[in-house]
């Protein structure tokens, strides 16, 4: 077993990164995340890797479209308000079919909002916060390991797929430290030859683009981008299932809102109330099957965010409403205590056994 | 095993590699000086990180009687980098121990400038470096000196000692610090500074010879198994 280092989750995801072969970092500072970009300050020199502080996060996730472009495993990272500021760049870069890396540690919104965590850019993330039609890879770690594991799998999943991947953590999974084994160093096996790197007057040259100028082509390339959205959709879903063998009632939380919920399915149980939790790990995409088949079998389901109630919206359509789906919430920067989320779930009882 | 001994200084400035456990540090510490009955101030110098701050232990500060010198924005969700003026207070009276839980790295080490010249005048203090070697970036005693440096260079004060605080969080053993012995040795050499004390988890320290024990509260993320919630 290789050594273990007590990282904070935003180091984890920088070096993971660096691990991944990410030589090209892009940034911003922005609190709760900028030792992501003092790591990388830090790491990329000795390495021969590029860091730069861009002057905002639009020139950021700019430069990330032009070294995607050519080839490179490339990222960004910045919280809430800065991922508002990318959301032009990353439609861009999902209209040119190019794979990237973008990371949101989520703090208090809308607006400038506050500091502290959050998870009210689930919408954003997940529904399209740019404009057209087009997905993100959306990988939701829940502890400074994931933060390391998921940002590896997020570079080969967009290179996969050729598509933007995003990392969706919040302050307080940026800021923990845990211990963590750092994962093998990997790099692209993806062959690239769209990428542009010159012709050497060998090849026709790549064009790296979002634009069409008739629209039958541009209707086709969004037809095709959505048959792989639905290959991805049936490959690549993750989620933890805990305690659900003999669930009456199941917990729906992803980070951060996982952690203090699978503490409060431990205070249910040690309780008598049998109550089990899914956790998305893609939130897309979506365990939408895992969740139909535990409405078979469950009497209820409580969606814990620390959000006013956003991929409650995702599980309610997962489930089909054949089962009560309730809100425990906490939102502004605000985290609920497993005794709050143990409150919901005895209501929630309460109502489906009324 | 022998009991932690340690004669402190009237001003002691805990410093280092953020996520080194300065703050840790730092509580703990003002909490055995009261303990022996001293008169202690702990005073907040962080201006830089944002979550896990002094102000997380007021009310356990609050109950030995420990005053408590906060970034009025500490735990907001405002990011003002604004210290309070009674720190100053703090440092030209005298009259009381002081414990200073400086910010991370260079650019926490920052706000120490504005009292350097006090509390190097007065020289009755002890500029500890905290130093966990299970950190990536102070992994080798070549690392940790460079962050010691930048330090050094950006708060005006130069290091006095070294606090070995190893730890690996939750998976934290007696070996997780005493592996570092060897390295630690080294940077205390390299540094020409001498290892003040060792620091561990109290029931780690328990087991090992005058190490300072860390009492740490316990997290809203930490997770428990059922056995924990049983009532």
């Amino acid at each position: 077993m290789a050594d273990k280092v007590l990282m904070k989750g935003n180091e984890a995801i920088a070096e993971a990164a660096i691990l991944a072969g990410c030589r090209h970092y892009f940034g911003y500072p922005i609190t709760p995340q900028t030792e992501i970009a003092a790591y990388m300050a830090k790491r990329m020199p000795k390495i021969g890797g590029v860091f730069l502080q861009a002057e905002s996060e639009i020139s950021a996730i700019n430069m990330v479209y032009g070294v995607a472009g050519a080839g490179f495993r490339v990222m960004t990272s910045s919280s809430s308000p800065g991922v508002s500021l990318k959301q032009e760049g990353i439609s861009y870069i999902a209209g040119a079919d190019l794979p990237a890396l973008i990371v949101n540690v989520q703090r208090g919104g809308p607006g400038l909002g506050g500091i502290q965590p959050s998870q009210s850019d689930y919408f954003q993330a997940t529904k399209g916060g740019g404009h057209g039609d087009y997905r993100l890879i959306v990988l939701a770690p829940s502890s400074v390991q994931e933060m390391a594991d998921m940002t590896a799998k997020a570079f080969e999943l967009a290179e996969k797929y050729r598509m933007p991947a995003m990392l969706l953590a919040d302050g307080t999974m940026g800021q923990m430290m845990e211990p963590v084994e750092l994962p093998e160093p990997s790099e692209s096996k993806v062959e690239k030859p769209w990428a542009v790197t010159g012709t050497k007057k060998e090849r026709k040259h790549n064009i790296i683009n979002s634009l069409y100028l008739n629209p039958e082509e541009l209707e086709r390339t969004n037809f095709e981008r959505y048959e792989r959205y639905k290959t991805i959709e049936e490959n690549e879903v993750l989620y933890e299932s805990y305690k659900m063998e003999d669930a009456e009632y199941c917990v729906v939380a992803f980070g951060i809102a996982a952690r203090v919920s699978k503490n409060a399915v431990n205070a249910a149980r040690a309780r008598g109330l049998k109550v089990g939790m899914i956790r998305p790990i893609t939130l897309w995409p979506f365990p939408k099957d895992v969740l139909a088949k535990a409405a078979e079998q469950v009497k209820g389901f409580l969606s814990v965010e620390l959000s006013m109630g956003q991929m409650i919206e995702d599980l309610r359509l997962a489930t089909a409403c054949r089962r009560p789906v309730h809100l425990c919430n906490r939102a502004g920067g605000m985290i609920p205590s497993p005794e709050e989320v143990l409150d919901a779930l005895n209501k929630l009882k309460g109502e489906c056994e009324a | 095993m022998k009991k932690f001994e340690y004669t402190p200084r009237r001003v002691t400035l805990f410093a280092g590699h953020y996520g080194s456990g300065k703050t840790n540090l730092a509580v703990n510490f003002a909490l055995h000086l009261a303990e022996q009955g001293q008169a202690v101030t702990i005073a907040d110098l962080d201006i830089v990180n944002p979550y896990f701050r002094t102000k997380d232990s007021a009310e356990l500060l609050a109950r030995a009687g420990i005053p408590l010198i906060s970034p009025a924005y500490a735990n907001t969700n405002v990011d003002l980098p604004a210290l309070p003026r009674e720190v100053y207070e703090l440092v030209a009276r005298r009259d009381r121990y002081a414990v200073l839980d400086v910010g991370g790295d260079d650019r926490g080490a920052y706000a120490l400038g504005r009292y350097a010249p006090m509390i190097l005048e007065e020289n009755d203090y002890e500029m500890l470096f905290v130093a966990n070697l299970h950190r990536p970036l102070t992994k080798t005693p070549a690392d940790a000196l460079e962050v010691m440096r930048e330090i050094e260079a950006a708060g005006g004060i130069p290091f006095t000692g070294i606090v070995n605080n190893s730890n690996l969080g939750e998976l934290s053993n007696a070996d997780t610090l005493l592996r570092t012995e060897a390295a630690m040795a080294e940077l205390a050499e390299l540094s020409g500074l001498p290892i003040c004390f060792s620091a561990a988890e109290a029931e780690i320290a328990r087991e090992l010879d005058g190490v300072f024990p860390l009492t740490l509260q316990s997290k809203y993320f930490d997770i428990k198994g059922e056995e924990k919630w049983q009532k």
